[in-house]
């Protein structure tokens, strides 16, 4: 019954397409391996390959706690969006309910 | 290794189990529910869990033998080709972002405990359920197997059992007892055990992190010197090496990205997301998660100062402990086994508690038993957690423990299988129940008999986790080449049975279910404990 899209909310939008990307960025600098596969430079001993790739798990901590951010204000401006079109149609989703009953 | 019984060692060792295995008792009382006896407060602690508890949860997951002993080992043997547990922990967290908060908001609007809960109830398909649940259940025994094998391994460097010259008993009575702790506790007291064990753990582990990451490369003379002389006998013996071979990039890639795209469907991940407050906490969780990460990379490092350190061991999986016997005096190598065996036996016995979940769930009550009472369901449950770990120490026992990392490898294998139905399911209707299932078989039959044909200089077969990737001549993950097979057969006989007109089954569920948080109607934070038995 739900084949439904999400309406409303699979609008791209220049914030999401941000969060998007730092979402992916990890993906393409971690599989692309031809690109790190080498030890110079050498960073305290530990050949390029290494200390390479543990940077980038600083960099995707950075990525993704940005994401969040954005995503968090994405969603509030989504909250009061969608808080003007819930008074107009007052009826809430009627999921819930039903849902529990089929369990 | 067999120097005799290395007691200091082995009485630290003692003592950190006993206070674990304690606490894992105690826990049976810790924020006890009105009635335990249910499967949903056995099996995932009420999941009342908010973001500490269920970050030492994730990171029960993350730190486990395959951390501490296989990845170094895999590192130990092999060189730079193991370090893409590196990349795998990366690529996991944005994957967790974008996913689990949708399975999380429509599990608790519906009381899904399982991904076959979700399965059944998105695609109206008992027999995809059927096929995610024993999916799950088969994955999840080769990664306990793996922990049993880090228990061992520590066992044996001490200098209890071990040894090729004692009977096969004698050899693995240790394992045994081992075992015969991780079952009596998850037994008495479910996933609350493991949550305060983690903790406990967790700190033991920070804790020989930090010196054997200081002080053994200081003692070696530094990373220069550690990785002039892996340098060297990987050329001497004309194999691996610091970098990965020009040939060896694909294997690399593809098992980082099979890895990362496994580690979330497997049953125990799913319990633990699911064990959290809100939707909320899942995300926020991504960003400080992460930082294990890191820790691996470093523990994976040990590998090579294990050869820095001049150990020949013929069983990779020795080097670390070895590694550890050598380095520290004897009363902080028992904290380090400490911190390796417990830190194998919490995720053992989350693991299995998650099989028994969805045994429980989506195999006895929905094909054995449906009237089953919640009494019943949770003693099924016990047993069958049982019954996943002797199944685990059945693979401990018949496949090659020298590559440790195969096991969690084939694991994947398998439940990679389970993604589409899953998270394609999260996203969209549109595959076709028949399809999912189609191709789950397809790539559950590939997967096994690809990484079957595989053999290793000590095994014919399942000796390995990377095979020829078809039409593209590389060598790469099976478990991705079959998942890939998988998704391209459901996408091509969804088409077909589209145009076929094929009856779809109900889906319960709808799209606003899957972006719901907290506090939204009909979503429940805490499902109570009488929902075991909804369904009645």
């Amino acid at each position: 019954m739900s084949d439904a899209p999400e309406v409303g909310r699979g609008v791209v939008t220049p914030l999401r397409v941000v969060i998007g990307l730092c979402l992916v960025a990890p993906f393409v600098a971690m599989l692309w391996v031809g690109s790190y596969d080498r030890t110079d430079p050498a960073f305290i001993g530990l050949p390029f390959f290494y200390w390479y790739q543990m940077l980038w798990v600083l960099i995707s901590t950075v990525l993704t706690v940005t994401a969040y951010k954005l995503w968090q204000f994405d969603q509030r401006g989504r909250a009061s969006r969608d808080a003007s079109a819930a008074s107009a149609a007052s009826s809430g989703p009627s999921g819930s309910s039903k849902g529990g009953a089929a369990e | 290794m067999n120097d005799g019984v290395n007691g200091v060692a082995l009485g630290v060792f003692i003592f950190f189990f006993l206070a674990v295995t304690v606490i894992g008792f105690l826990a049976a009382r810790w924020r006890k529910a009105e009635n335990e006896h249910s499967l949903d407060e056995w099996g995932l602690g009420g999941r009342s869990f908010g973001t500490w508890v269920t970050w030492f949860l994730l990171g029960g997951d993350l730190y486990t033998a395959y951390t501490f002993v296989a990845v170094p080992a895999a590192i130990y043997a092999a060189g730079a080709s193991g370090f893409f547990a590196v990349p795998y922990t990366i690529l996991v967290y944005p994957l967790v972002f974008t996913f689990l908060p949708r399975l999380w908001s429509v599990s608790h609007r519906h009381g899904y405990v399982t991904t076959s809960d979700f399965v059944r109830g998105r695609f109206g398909s008992k027999g995809l359920s059927l096929a995610v649940a024993v999916t799950g259940i088969l994955a999840t025994m080769p990664y306990i197997a793996l922990q049993l094998v880090g228990i061992q391994a520590v066992l044996d460097v001490m200098g209890v059992g071990g040894g090729e010259n004692t009977n096969w008993f004698v050899k693995d009575l240790p394992l045994l007892i081992a075992f015969g702790v991780l079952a009596a506790y998850t037994y008495s007291s479910g996933l609350r055990a493991p949550a305060l064990i983690a903790f406990v753990k967790d700190a033991l582990i920070y804790i020989v992190i930090a010196v054997a990451i200081i002080y053994i490369p200081i003692k070696l003379g530094g990373f220069d010197d550690i990785f002039a002389s892996a340098g060297e006998k990987f050329a001497k013996a004309g194999a691996g090496g610091v970098i990965p071979a020009a040939g060896g990039q694909w294997t690399y890639a593809t098992l980082a990205l099979g890895s990362a795209l496994a580690l979330f469907m497997y049953p125990h991940s799913i319990t633990a997301t699911l064990s959290s407050r809100s939707r909320e906490v899942i995300r926020r969780n991504t960003t400080i998660l992460p930082l294990y990460s890191l820790m691996l990379g470093l523990l994976a490092l040990l590998g090579f100062m294990a050869i820095a350190d001049g150990i020949t061991v013929k069983n990779g999986q020795l080097a670390i402990p070895q590694l550890f016997e050598n380095m520290f005096p004897d009363w902080f190598a028992g904290v380090a086994f400490a911190a390796i065996g417990i830190g194998a036996l919490v995720p053992a016995a989350i693991m299995s508690i998650a099989a028994a979940n969805l045994f429980t769930r989506n195999i006895y009550k929905d094909f054995i038993k449906p009237d089953a009472t919640p009494k019943q369901e949770a003693q099924v449950s016990k047993l069958v957690s049982l019954l996943v770990k002797v199944g685990a120490l059945v693979f401990v026992l018949t496949m090659d423990k020298t590559v440790a990392i195969n096991f969690q490898l084939l694991g994947g294998i398998w439940i990679l299988q389970t993604f589409p139905a899953l998270v394609g399911g999260l996203f969209t209707r549109w595959f076709h129940r028949w399809a999912l299932l189609a191709g789950w078989a397809v790539g559950m039959v590939y997967g096994t008999l690809a990484a079957y044909g595989v053999a290793s200089p000590t095994q014919a077969h399942f000796g390995g986790s990377s095979d020829d990737i078809p039409g593209i001549g590389e060598i790469g993950y099976i478990g991705l080449t079959a998942f890939v097979l998988n998704a391209v057969v459901t996408v091509v006989l969804t088409f077909v049975l589209r145009a076929a007109k094929a009856p779809e089954g109900v889906d319960e569920t709808t799209a606003d279910d899957y972006t719901v948080d907290v506090g939204a109607p009909g979503v429940e934070p805490e499902l109570p404990p009488a929902t075991a038995g909804t369904s009645h």
